[in-house]
């Protein structure tokens, strides 16, 4: 299985695949019924406006503590890890993330990883890098396991495979599981799955997973899971490797509580979930089971960039539930795919650029009609719409030497800036737009039929015969 | 989202019409008027007002966004309400104009102090003038779209159902998704062209599924999307009568209580 190649999506063509998908009759349904059953989900969690406002105003101070003191809090956090017997590494691309992780496999002699699941994971793509050095490395994850049968990237932070159908996965099952006979039954599917998973968390030398919290006062690592498979991924190997991005610290575990009851309830619409790990230390002499290794590595990956501006650094607040993808009408109609990034959805759009560069992913920030549903909902109230914008202003404007982001003025068009100067011109001197409007009202029927983006599917902006400011003349 | 109250019953406002008003839908404009003077205010409309600035300000240019915001602090010197009807463009003077000039201390002041008198239009009826419309009609089931920035800045989808369901013979249907966005967002519906008829797609589906007569919103980008799109389709299939008229919220009132007299 490991000998399948991954199937990479390119973040250029956002257009062209966010296109394919909005044609798609049956795609469309689906992506609906799944986001219109976590909507549900979630709202029936936060049945109390003022009591979701309260929890999530202290969320948010939360995050913002921690990124307000986030070096410090690292050093904290690195020192009482090291303290407990944590090994602590620092990463600060993608590839040298891989390197530390396969080194670790390499020290131990360890070809079989049993992974958690975990988002960096996915935004390093280690399971490629992993399957380059001759480490097979099985998701354990249901959801992650079905894609890394399939050869996908997940489409969802939450649901990975919520793009997937039970007919798709009953046949993928079928052709790639010895053994198996097709089923759309989802308990079948579900326990060949876990049979399947069960002998791989046995025989595996390494465990990977990810991290939701990473306490600096104690040097507490936290896992929030459903399936199980984090607590076993992150105990029955010998060495466990958890890998998380450096935003993702807080100062002290009471700051847990209030977070985990926001993650929980916004994700999936759960009080709690069924497992919540608490990694504190190896095993120790006399203790029954637990690893005998704990490694951490902590990810910069273009992370520092947001961090160094004020306003950006709200971007890392997210704790990663994926609320603004369900409610966000846009990731409705195109899927997580589309987006060709690790992270789809508004926070998709939102922290890619600081990861890949604005060149890779200038259609993103615009991909947003900037309703706001994304912001209402946030669970640690990053105010999405408003990052979109500022966004917005870094990829239109003329590239300038000594930008802060990489890869400001990547959609620079002096076409379009000039478009804009013109319509300032006029809009901002009255006696201008007086000539300009008097013009278009007068001369309406030179209005073009075909306006592009806009009458493909709609009829011609024309503007009135007689403007307001006309109608009240004759009026009095 | 806490209703305002203005000090007193105001005698005057400032009429901030909206660029899309003044252009697209200038009956709109004029009916809020005259709905706004038969309840006994004189109306202003200041005549060098353009635009808000918002359409430039959401697509990321923001020195062409300011110049031509700058030009509209200077239109409301008295100091009465302002009263704009379209939500989104409210909501960019209320709510976007005083960060927007953190960087000029004059303007920003300007910003700020005209910021706490702009009504969007359905939001001055009910909690400022407390207008009990009086319906003057026969039975109809309309149905309610109300613009994002509106809903979410503004609460005027709140302030704008309280209004039709005052008028008796009104029923209002509810469509299915009513707070999805309609897939206008500006330069978003030409930058995402797909992105954006798929979703205006479903809303226009959405509003016929409640076999409403006709949708009346209280923002004009929204309708110049969703209607335009109704009538791209009615064109496609064919048909002569529109399958789903619309008007704003303030022609819609001021025909269902007996005109501007």
């Amino acid at each position: 299985m490991s000998r399948q190649p991954l199937h990479y999506i390119p973040t250029t063509g956002f257009r062209e695949r966010s296109k394919a998908v909005v044609e798609d009759d049956f795609l469309q349904k689906s992506f609906r019924g799944a986001m219109d059953f976590l909507m549900a989900k979630r709202a029936a969690q936060f049945p109390d406006g003022n009591e979701f406002e309260s929890l999530r105003r202290l969320g948010e101070q939360i995050r913002r503590n921690s990124l307000d003191k986030l070096p410090a809090l690292l050093t904290q956090l690195e020192a009482n890890l090291v303290r407990n017997g944590i090994q602590v590494h620092w990463a600060e691309t993608p590839e040298e993330a891989n390197r530390i992780i396969l080194a670790i496999c390499e020290k131990h002699g360890a070809k079989r990883m049993v992974k958690g699941k975990s988002m960096v994971s996915e935004e390093i793509e280690f399971n490629h890098a992993a399957e380059a050095a001759g480490v097979e490395a099985i998701e354990t994850d249901m959801g992650e396991y079905i894609l890394q049968l399939a050869g996908e990237k997940p489409s969802h932070i939450i649901m990975p495979a919520i793009h997937k159908t039970k007919a798709q996965i009953a046949r993928l099952f079928e052709e790639k599981i010895p053994g198996v006979a097709y089923t759309e039954d989802v308990d079948a599917l579900i326990q060949i799955g876990r049979r399947v998973l069960r002998q791989k968390f046995l025989e595996a030398d390494i465990g990977l997973s990810g991290v939701n919290f990473a306490v600096a006062e104690t040097g507490t690592l936290c896992l929030v899971e459903n399936e199980g498979n984090g607590r076993l991924s992150t105990t029955v190997p010998k060495v466990h490797v958890a890998i998380t991005g450096i935003e993702k610290v807080i100062e002290k575990l009471e700051h847990v509580p209030p977070l985990l009851s926001l993650l929980t309830r916004s994700a999936t619409g759960q009080n709690i979930t069924t497992y919540f790990n608490i990694i504190s230390r190896p095993r120790q002499p006399g203790e029954k089971d637990g690893p005998e290794e704990v490694h951490l590595v902590l990810l910069d990956n273009g992370r520092t960039q947001p961090f160094a501006d004020e306003e950006l650094r709200q971007t890392l607040q997210c704790i990663r539930c994926g609320a603004c993808m369900n409610h966000c009408p846009v990731y409705t109609h195109i899927g997580g795919h589309a987006y060709g990034t690790t992270y789809p959805g508004p926070i998709g759009e939102i922290i890619s650029p600081h990861l890949l560069g604005l060149e890779a992913t200038a259609a993103l920030p615009s991909a947003s009609s900037l309703c706001g549903a994304c912001g209402d909902v946030c669970p640690v109230n990053i105010p999405i719409p408003d990052l979109l914008v500022r966004l917005r202003t870094e990829v239109y404007s003329e590239p300038c030497p000594d930008a802060r982001l990489k890869g400001q003025g990547a959609g620079y068009s002096p076409w379009m800036t000039a478009i804009w100067r013109a319509w300032a011109a006029i809009y901002g001197h009255p006696a201008l737009y007086r000539v300009y409007s008097w013009l278009a009202s007068r001369l309406n029927w030179l209005t073009p039929a075909r306006q592009a983006g806009w009458t493909s599917v709609r009829t011609p902006l024309t503007p009135a015969p007689r403007r307001l400011r006309d109608l009240l003349k004759e009026k009095r | 989202m806490e209703p305002r109250q203005a000090p007193g019953r105001p005698t005057d406002v400032y009429f901030f019409a909206t660029c899309v008003i003044d252009q697209f839908y200038p009956e709109a404009g004029l009916d809020a008027i005259r709905l706004l003077e038969r309840e006994g205010v004189t109306v202003h409309f200041p005549a060098d007002q353009t635009c808000c600035g918002q359409p430039a300000y959401t697509s990321g240019f923001h020195a062409e966004a300011r110049q031509v915001a700058r030009r509209q602090l200077d239109l409301f010197p008295e100091p009465w309400p302002v009263v704009v009807p379209s939500g989104s463009c409210a909501g960019m003077m209320k709510h976007h104009y005083p960060s927007f000039f953190a960087g000029e201390p004059e303007a920003r002041k300007q910003a700020e102090a005209l910021s706490g008198r702009i009504y969007e239009f359905t939001e001055f009826l009910v909690h400022v003038l407390g207008y009990e419309p009086k319906d003057a009609s026969g039975p109809t089931k309309v149905v309610l779209h109300t613009s994002c920035s509106a809903r979410r800045e503004m609460g005027a989808h709140v302030t704008g159902r309280a209004l039709l369901d005052k008028l008796d013979g009104v029923t209002v249907a509810q469509q299915d998704h009513e707070a999805e966005c309609c897939g206008f967002g500006g330069t978003f519906a030409l930058r995402h062209p797909e992105i954006s008829a798929a979703m205006v797609r479903d809303k226009v589906a959405a509003l016929k599924a409640t076999g409403a007569e006709k949708v009346v919103s209280a923002d004009c980008g929204c309708l110049m999307n969703i209607l335009g799109h109704a009538a791209w389709q009615d064109r496609q299939e064919g048909r002569r009568q529109l399958s789903l008229p619309g008007e704003h919220i303030a022609s819609f009132l001021l025909k269902r209580t007996g005109g501007s007299r």
